[in-house]
């Protein structure tokens, strides 16, 4: 069943709208890309961007009222759009797993953390009681839990918010998935936390050759984490490429006054470069470009649907009016 | 600093005990063990001279929002001395309309401001019940302070649910504002706000402190943030200052292993991927602090010394100091 040669998940071309009482809003719309085994793919963006429904609607939990509209997720070859729920289901526990924000909402407070790690390995199979523990075991020591045996008896409270988000990654890799989403998962720790978990990441995807799409808001982290970036602006994808392309030699308008405004681009003390206006109303969006119109680039064409540029193997830009090679 | 500084903190402390209440009271005079307490702010001393901007930097339960806390007033203190312009806080808040002089804006703005209040009530509601301006002339105030901000004067008669993240905060600037303060207290202000978001807000911050000399105190965890618009910069964890530098001098060479580790972990844009050095250690809990430097178990250059005795904060020039025995050899 397992297809090697092929890339691990293909997106194809994927909608996802959520119905409101105002109307429809329409959270991705027409968004593709893929993660190669071992490969670590930064989703960046802002809120609204759709960077966690894109997540989302590849784990299957799109609930009502909202639904994946059209286009296809190939996971391993096999399309997760409109797979039964019992599949997914177990599609979701062995083989792609994930990690959210907040530890806590993760964690159940009242059951050991050893007991919850193997609640992943023995829902979806029968396994000797021994192997389960030394499985758990294994995957605290390889997110960097100090005497793991021991510490599989404590409860959540008993650890730090660093050590919790490290149980939730632990739980994640423990029956060794296929592929890791991660939403947001270090925002909400301190900076030298940050680092380890980062460092631990990036490792155990070197070591196990799983894909890991790391959702973020922050480009600092991801430029050190990710080999590719796909960058995401009111529901659309912009602009994908290597971390070196998007981060060194961004082409798409908005990619390049994301990098101009962050605080270490600028010189301390000086106004910071700004992104006039605000991102549009994601309800009964049109089909154009989402920032023409905060764009000084836009012209007439960008009320039309843009199609993405392949502009080389690695690389594709969602712009009419492309600027220069170079900033 | 030859005028009075705008905020002089001396040995300032806070202590929170975790025991309360009859039961746990009457269960440690029976055990005669001493009562469990979290030191929450211990002994930190700095001044702020008027028009300057200083950073607070450091990690979770490093003590930086309790001390946001006490200069503004929210929070009382156990020992030390703290004076605004000189005076004794305590002394000053107990006049609101002098009280009023500090200001604070939050995180969050969603829950700083009242839901079920117009803009126009938030904005304008202080300056005329302390009787900075007669109610007549409540509107003309809040529209003045609105346009300060970058919103138009349709915002007046809205909620706070109708509006962006990035506009609520201005309108919590704007309220900050309307009292014309002296000193503005940021606490993590811009951190739950999106990059472009968050450099309208530091631009328009950094445009207000240029235009209406204000003081401002930017507590943070984003060391990008606080490079960009701090004139000086104060470190702390486990609630002691550990080192206290302008700010290009602390980025440039940091003394405190501490703010090294600080450093070398913020994040940075690059090109290519970080060989992450491997960062020692989690923090300890604020309930038992290492003896001696608090931040000796993480530290590469500890020695006997530093688990005996608390590291006092050196003067390594004129305008800088480092607590740590070893500051000489480091940097």
């Amino acid at each position: 069943m397992t297809d090697r040669t092929g890339p691990l998940l293909q997106v194809e071309r994927l909608n996802t709208s959520f119905e409101t009482r105002a109307g429809t809003v329409r959270s991705v719309r027409d968004v593709s890309f893929e993660v190669g085994r071992g490969e670590v793919v930064g989703i960046v963006g802002e809120s609204g961007s759709g960077k966690s429904v894109t997540g989302l609607s590849i784990l299957g939990l799109i609930e009502r009222p909202g639904r994946i509209v059209s286009g296809a997720i190939r996971f391993d070859g096999e399309d997760l759009v409109g797979m039964s729920e019992a599949r997914m289901r177990r599609m979701r526990g062995a083989r792609i797993a994930m990690v959210f924000q907040n530890p806590m909402m993760t964690l159940n407070p009242v059951q050991k953390i050893g007991a919850q790690i193997a609640e992943a390995l023995t829902e979806h199979a029968r396994l000797p009681a021994r192997e389960v523990r030394a499985r758990c075991i294994r995957a605290l020591e390889a997110v960097g839990i100090p005497s793991p045996e021991a510490r599989m008896e404590a409860y959540p409270h008993e650890f730090s918010g660093g050590m919790r988000q490290r149980i939730v990654i632990a739980a994640a890799l423990v029956t060794e998935p296929d592929l890791i989403i991660a939403d947001e998962p270090t925002t909400a720790l301190d900076v030298t936390i940050q680092a380890q978990i980062i460092h631990q990441m990036r490792r155990l995807i070197d070591e196990t050759g799983a894909g890991l799409i790391w959702i973020s808001h922050d480009l600092a982290t991801l430029s050190e984490l990710a080999d590719r970036i796909v960058v995401m602006y009111a529901g659309t994808v912009v602009e994908t490429g290597t971390t070196a392309e998007i981060i060194g030699a961004p082409r798409h308008p908005y990619t390049r006054q994301l990098l101009a405004s962050v605080p270490s681009a600028n010189a301390p003390g000086r106004p910071l470069r700004q992104i006039p206006g605000m991102m549009p109303s994601l309800l009964d969006i049109g089909d154009g470009c989402p920032f023409a119109s905060r764009c000084e680039r836009r012209t007439e064409g960008c009320a039309r649907p843009v199609p993405p540029a392949v502009l080389s193997e690695t690389r594709t830009v969602r712009c009419l009016n492309l600027p220069e090679d170079r900033p | 600093m030859t005028s009075v500084p705008m905020i002089a903190a001396h040995e300032l402390s806070k202590v929170f005990p975790l025991e309360r209440g009859l039961w746990s009271a009457l269960s440690r005079k029976l055990s005669g063990r001493p009562p469990r307490r979290v030191q929450a702010v211990d002994r930190v001393s700095f001044e702020v001279a008027p028009g300057e901007t200083v950073g607070i930097v450091g990690e979770s339960g490093c003590g930086k929002s309790t001390l946001a806390k006490m200069l503004a007033g929210l929070s009382g203190t156990n020992g030390g001395e703290l004076l605004l312009r000189g005076r004794p806080l305590a002394e000053v808040m107990s006049d609101p309309r002098q009280a009023l002089k500090v200001q604070m804006i939050f995180q969050d703005p969603q829950s700083s401001l009242n839901a079920r209040m117009k803009v126009v009530d938030i904005v304008g509601e202080a300056p005329v019940v302390h009787g900075l301006i007669p109610r007549a002339e409540k509107e003309a105030r809040v529209r003045a302070m609105l346009e300060r901000v970058g919103l138009g004067p349709e915002a007046l008669h809205r909620y706070p649910h109708q509006f962006s993240g990035g506009q609520r905060q201005r309108i919590g600037i704007a309220r900050a504002l309307a009292v014309e303060p002296e000193l503005l207290i940021c606490d993590e202000s811009v951190a739950a706000l999106d990059v472009s978001v968050q450099a309208q807000i530091i631009n328009l911050l950094m445009e207000l402190r240029r235009d209406l000399g204000l003081t401002m105190l930017f507590i943070s965890h984003d060391l990008s943030v606080i490079r960009h618009i701090c004139d000086r910069v104060i470190v702390m964890y486990l609630g002691r200052a550990v080192e206290i530098a302008p700010t290009d001098a602390l980025f440039a060479d940091p003394r405190h292993p501490y703010t090294r580790m600080l450093l070398a972990g913020m994040p940075r844009i690059s090109t290519e991927r970080r060989a992450f050095l491997e960062v020692a250690g989690e923090i300890p809990s604020p309930l038992a602090p290492p003896a001696g430097c608090h931040f000796h178990p993480r530290c590469q250059f500890r020695t006997e010394e530093c688990l005996a005795q608390r590291p006092p904060l050196d003067p390594v020039d004129a305008r800088r100091s480092a607590a740590c025995l070893r500051w000489r050899e480091i940097g």
